[in-house]
């Protein structure tokens, strides 16, 4: 242990914990931007230099251990003087746009400016960075100008998803981060799935902007609106609205999105339960008829255009089943329209995701027909929040709603989808009844729940032994395809999702690190546990309800067409 | 004036790439002093009182002595042969000329710290020297003084070169073993220092070519010996380059304790055309611009600190009486802002900023505040930047606007 | 690197061209470290650059992603992301050929080979560039056309110097 006096406060602490997180012991909060808790330390940024003693020169306070015995000094004269100094550089290469920038009041270098009281003139000229706006993908927008060169999204590209597709190009003046030879991002191989978002403490990387389109058709006399929920969302809003993280606030959702204008709220739990039904059907056939095994999940769009990307041989593998928003499209289009005597063309399928790989997902050519999507436009959890505040809505004061029939029912099955572990343990939760035809006592599989790193675990089903293993985050994935490619994953049945710890850590939530999704992750289950009456997908009387009038069994004819897809091999895109 | 030949004694009587007449003048002795005494090795050069020749000045047998401590798989020596640092030559021509006391050099670090891989980090800018020491490091492997089984012994020690590709920044050690790896040469935040955590995590000693050349002959004539050398704090001797305006540039080197003033006149014959002297930059294009009143400063670390001067890698360059300070500024800020590897922040915007500045002085419409300006922002590169660059790259410009304060408010193409 | 005055060049787009360099990286499939090294090395048949289908192939031969490979070769200075001239002339900007006389030297380069600075001339012979210390001071002011130094020079020397490479 070390003793260490920080601003006159003395703490104890581990020997080789950094001043920054010392300091925090001590109440005291050093000012930070390329340091992320959920990375490795950069040391770029230098917003953070402090006089230790002894020390000549001044310190990043995150990179430089502590020893016992160390005097800290973050705010002397000298500290105060390089702060504003470098706060002031980086300002003057950085555009100076706030009031228009969809970051205002929700940015890390804002923060810092208004913590230290910045407000004196800058004195040097401006100069834009990089080569421009790159709107080519339909997922993340790039504005280069915006960057201040702290690194945080090509090491989450790199380290967490092993994408490396953000590179820092140039030196000195001149650097910024990018794409290999400024390709448009669409013509990467990116996955879409917005980490690099999540990483940038700036507007330098955004979320692709689709409530102008989504307003547009709530606006629309001649179009019904009808949405889908994703279960990750329900703890994800209220966070998003100023609200402390893992705030469950489902029925408020509802009403807001009510009092926006959308005509229909549906449950994209629904169509999880639907998609167990799918799947869990395909594994046991695969299982029973030495289909291709291990069977891996499908519905993470980041995750399949990965595995298209740079395993294009191992697509068998992949579930047909299409994921939950792609289901409730083809229910809203397919079926529902039909119900309110609407042709698909006049109701707008919109999707509230915590992902912006949905946006990529909804307009692969597979999920549509005769010239329409099956999903119209998707807005992910940062935007929803956009469209309620200036939908003048107080989200706190709000009343409860259900969601509307027929598609607003849930079970904790489909809620659980949202947490990474939670497709693999709703999917046994069925597949564990329908094979044995036993009622299950405790049909809480908590061995493959688990935020981060790669779980496995053997389920015994009946006679059989069904090893699984459930992991998220691109790198971990690799890992896995890794060895299924070389044929020795031994497992039956592998989820797989993009984010690091699921939907509820996807690129389209709010700005995050891990104790958030933590309780983001609690709260998930407990929606599961203590929420829902029903907590197995094939109990869920509206699933039920709905194969019964649809004439078929999960699978089957119509079921096949409308729930399930294909996947291209996209082994050419440049890596 | 004699100059005084101690690691340049050989330089044009050998065969630069025969390890055998290396042999036959005495080279490889010290490496089987070494062989015979490994753990004897680090004290030696400690007791030399070495200290590194490519501008830190870090006592070599302390950091060999943190490698050494430090358990590993796996050890490195790496020769830092980026010499980038504008008015030095004098690595190119002991890599040209002695190639084999380099090796031996490192070949003796390997074996006091129990490291058996070598690299030489080679600028791009040096492509007839590669020549040279790639026939060089043949020969001395045929010769067994490389390779397994070292001079009959346990030991083994290979050196492979590594090329730059022409980065001045490169020469700062962490961002030269970057460079190794295959990435940008970005430096890294120290500590963990790589005398720790070096080459790919493993402990690693990176020397300057001149430090370690004066490895074999301490070793051979004893710590006692190059002690007596030079001055007390900066003990044997220096290759010095001279350039700039000088009737006689090149390297020459001396016992350290020599005067600028000695070096000026006896050595470089003053300036050409009989132009006066008016400034001296010391030390490399980081260093201070200092003026002529310093002129009888001696050449030795603790000498030039004291006054103000840099002792660098003991690199002069003069500049006569028709070199405009600002312009020099100018030039001296380009190299910079070219050079700025842009990681961190103050030295990547900083050293542009600085420079847009000085320009502002060339053009005439520099003002008083500007000159605050500057010296505000060079106060805060110098004590955030993340490495040694952007730490000394203000340095020419705020000494030379106190030594030549009116050519700058005064404007115009000075 | 602008230029403007570029000629029409398609050496990195010439299948041989592209197959030789996937011979050069090829031995260091996984090496990470010999990036630079293999760069250095293709890049003179490639019109001395490293533009994208250089890249390509490199990432490919060496399984390292590209967006790496664009961020080394943006990096360094030797390393050019569009093509250049058979020759590339590199003139020391360092402050010791500065004090000498470069920035005149320079001026009777480009008024010689009828070119700014950091373009190639038309008919793809020469490549005037600028570049930081050679650490040849003793011959200031110095330049390297491909890997031969020359200095010191003056304005008068230069049609002398060119006239071995036209």
């Amino acid at each position: 242990m070390a003793k260490v006096t920080i601003d006159g406060i003395v703490v104890e602490v581990e020997n080789g914990t950094t001043v920054l997180k010392a300091a925090e012991k001590a109440g005291v909060k050093i000012p930070r931007l390329c340091y992320h808790p959920d990375q490795d330390v950069k040391g770029n940024c230098r917003i953070c230099v402090v006089e230790i003693e002894g020390q000549r020169l001044l310190q990043p306070a995150c990179a430089y251990p502590v020893s016992d015995g160390m005097v800290v000094h973050t705010n002397t004269a000298r500290a105060r003087k390089a702060r504003y100094n470098i706060l002031e550089l980086i300002l003057a290469h950085h555009p100076a746009d706030c009031l228009h920038c969809i970051r205002n009041h929700n940015c890390e270098l804002q923060q810092i400016v208004e913590d230290m009281s910045f407000t004196r003139e800058i004195r040097y000229p401006y100069h834009e960075r990089g080569t421009g706006l790159d709107y080519s993908s339909p997922s993340i927008t790039r504005d280069p100008a915006k960057c201040i060169v702290c690194d945080r999204c090509s090491w989450a590209c790199t380290h967490f998803q092993s994408c490396n597709v953000l590179t820092k190009t140039n030196r000195g003046f001149e650097t910024y981060l990018t794409t290999e030879y400024d390709r448009p991002m669409a013509e990467t191989a990116c996955t879409t799935c917005g980490q690099c978002i999540q990483a940038c403490p700036v507007a330098a990387l955004t979320i692709h902007d689709d409530t102008t389109d989504a307003w547009k058709a709530i606006n629309d006399k001649n179009l019904t609106v009808v949405a889908q929920v994703a279960p990750a969302v329900r703890v994800n809003i209220a966070e998003a609205l100023g609200e402390d993280p893992g705030t469950i606030s489902t029925g408020r959702l509802v009403t807001a999105m009510k009092m926006m204008g959308i005509d229909y709220v549906f449950d994209t739990d629904f169509t999880a339960d639907l998609t167990i039904m799918e799947e869990g059907t395909e594994f046991l056939h695969r299982l029973t008829n030495g289909g291709c095994l291990p069977l891996i999940t499908s519905c993470s769009p980041g995750w399949v255009k990965f595995c298209e990307t740079w395993y294009p041989d191992q697509l068998a593998h992949l579930s047909t089943a299409k994921s939950p928003q792609g289901m409730f499209g083809a229910v809203i289009k397919e079926y529902f329209a039909k119900k309110i005597g609407k042709r698909p063309q006049e109701v707008f399928s919109l999707s509230v995701m915590p992902c912006t790989a949905k946006k990529y997902e909804a307009k692969r050519p597979e999920l549509g027909r005769d010239g329409y999507q099956d999903v119209d436009c998707v807005v992910t959890v940062q935007e929803l929040a956009q469209m309620i505040r200036s939908a003048n809505i107080d989200f706190s004061k709000l009343p409860d709603t259900m969601f509307d029939a027929p598609f607003g029912l849930g079970s904790g099955a489909g809620v659980i989808f949202g947490a990474s572990g939670g497709v693999m343990e709703a999917a046994l939760r069925t597949v564990h009844e329908i094979v044995t035809g036993k009622v299950l006592e405790d049909i809480d599989f908590k061995q493959v729940r688990g935020l981060r790193d790669t779980r496995e675990a053997t389920i015994t089903i009946g006679d059989l032994d069904v090893k699984v293993c459930i992991t998220s985050g691109l790198a971990n994935a690799r890992m896995i395809m890794d060895l299924v490619r070389a044929g020795k994953a031994d497992y039956q049945f592998i989820e797989i999702m993009a984010c690091p710890g699921g939907c509820i850590g996807g690129g389209g939530n709010p700005y995050r690190d891990w104790t958030k999704v933590e309780k983001r992750n609690a709260a998930t289950y407990i929606i599961d546990a203590e929420q829902c009456p029903i907590r197995q997908s094939h109990k869920n009387p509206a699933i039920q309800e709905f194969y019964k009038d649809l004439g078929v069994k999960p699978g089957e004819e119509i079921a096949h067409k409308l729930f399930h897809t294909n996947y291209a091999d996209r082994g050419n895109l440049p890596k | 004036m004699e100059e005084y030949k101690f690691l340049t004694y050989n330089v044009g009587k050998l065969n630069p790439v025969s390890a055998t007449e290396y042999a036959t003048v005495g080279g490889y002795a010290g490496l089987k002093i070494a062989l015979a005494n490994p753990s004897a090795v680090i004290q030696t050069i400690k007791d030399s009182g070495l200290r590194g020749r490519g501008g830190a000045g870090f006592p070599t047998g302390m950091k060999w002595t943190f490698v050494r401590n430090t358990e590993a798989d796996q050890k490195y020596i790496v020769c830092n042969a980026d010499e980038g640092e504008p008015g030095t030559n004098k690595d190119r021509i002991l890599m040209a000329e002695v190639p084999n006391l380099l090796f031996e050099g490192m070949a003796i670090a390997g074996v006091a710290v129990g490291a058996t891989k070598g690299y030489i980090y080679l600028r791009a800018e040096y492509p007839y020297v590669k020549e040279i020491l790639l026939k060089a490091l043949d020969d001395a492997r045929i010769r067994h003084f490389l390779g397994k089984n070292v001079m009959g012994s346990d030991f083994d020690f290979d050196i492979e070169i590594r090329s730059g590709a022409g980065a001045y920044v490169c020469g700062e050690e962490t961002a030269l073993l970057e460079s190794i790896e295959g990435k940008r040469g970005e430096p890294r935040y120290k500590p963990p220092f790589p005398g720790v955590q070096g080459l790919w995590g493993k402990p690693t000693v990176i020397n300057n070519v001149e430090t370690l050349c004066n490895i074999p002959m301490i070793l051979c004539m004893g710590a006692d010996f190059f002690k007596a050398l030079g001055t007390p704090q900066t003990t044997g001797t220096k290759l010095f380059t001279l350039c700039g305006n000088i009737k006689n540039p090149g390297v020459y080197e001396f016992q350290t304790g020599i005067t600028m003033r000695e070096l000026f006149e006896d050595v470089g014959g003053g300036c050409p055309n009989g132009k006066k002297l008016k400034a001296i930059q010391c030390g490399g294009a980081s260093g201070p611009i200092v003026g002529t009143d310093k002129l009888d400063t001696k050449m030795s670390i603790e000498d030039c600190n004291a006054a103000g001067a840099n002792f660098g890698a003991g690199d002069l360059m003069f500049i006569d009486e028709d070199q405009g300070i600002v312009d020099l500024c100018e030039n001296l800020m380009e190299f910079f802002e070219e050079e700025s590897c842009g990681k961190c922040t103050p030295c990547r915007e900083g050293n542009f900023r600085l420079l847009e500045l000085v320009r502002k002085f060339k053009d005439g419409t520099g003002t008083e505040t500007d000159l605050d300006t500057i010296e505000d922002l060079a106060s805060t590169m110098m004590d955030a930047s993340l490495c040694g660059l952007g730490q000394a790259s203000p340095i020419p410009l705020v000494s030379a606007i106190k030594y030549f304060r009116n050519e700058f408010l005064e404007g115009g193409n000075y | 690197m602008a230029n403007d005055y570029s000629y029409c060049c398609t050496k990195a787009s010439d299948p041989l061209v592209l197959a030789k360099i996937a011979a050069i990286a090829a031995p260091y499939r996984g090496r990470e470290d010999m990036l630079i090294e293999v760069l250095r090395e293709a890049q003179p048949i490639a019109g001395n650059a490293v533009p994208e289908e250089v890249a390509a192939v490199v990432s490919e031969a060496m399984d390292i992603p590209r967006p790496k490979i664009y961020g080394v070769a943006t990096f360094y200075a030797m390393f050019s992301k569009e093509e250049r001239g058979e020759h590339i002339i590199r003139m020391c900007h360092s402050a010791p050929c500065h004090v000498r006389g470069a920035k005149v030297l320079l001026d009777a380069f480009e008024k010689e080979l009828g070119i700014p600075c950091g373009h190639t001339t038309l008919d793809g012979r020469f490549t005037l560039e600028t570049c930081e210390c050679l650490g040849v001071c003793d011959r200031a002011p110095a330049v390297m056309i491909d890997d031969e130094v020359y200095g010191p020079l003056t304005p008068a020397d230069v049609k002398g110097v060119l006239a071995k490479y036209r």
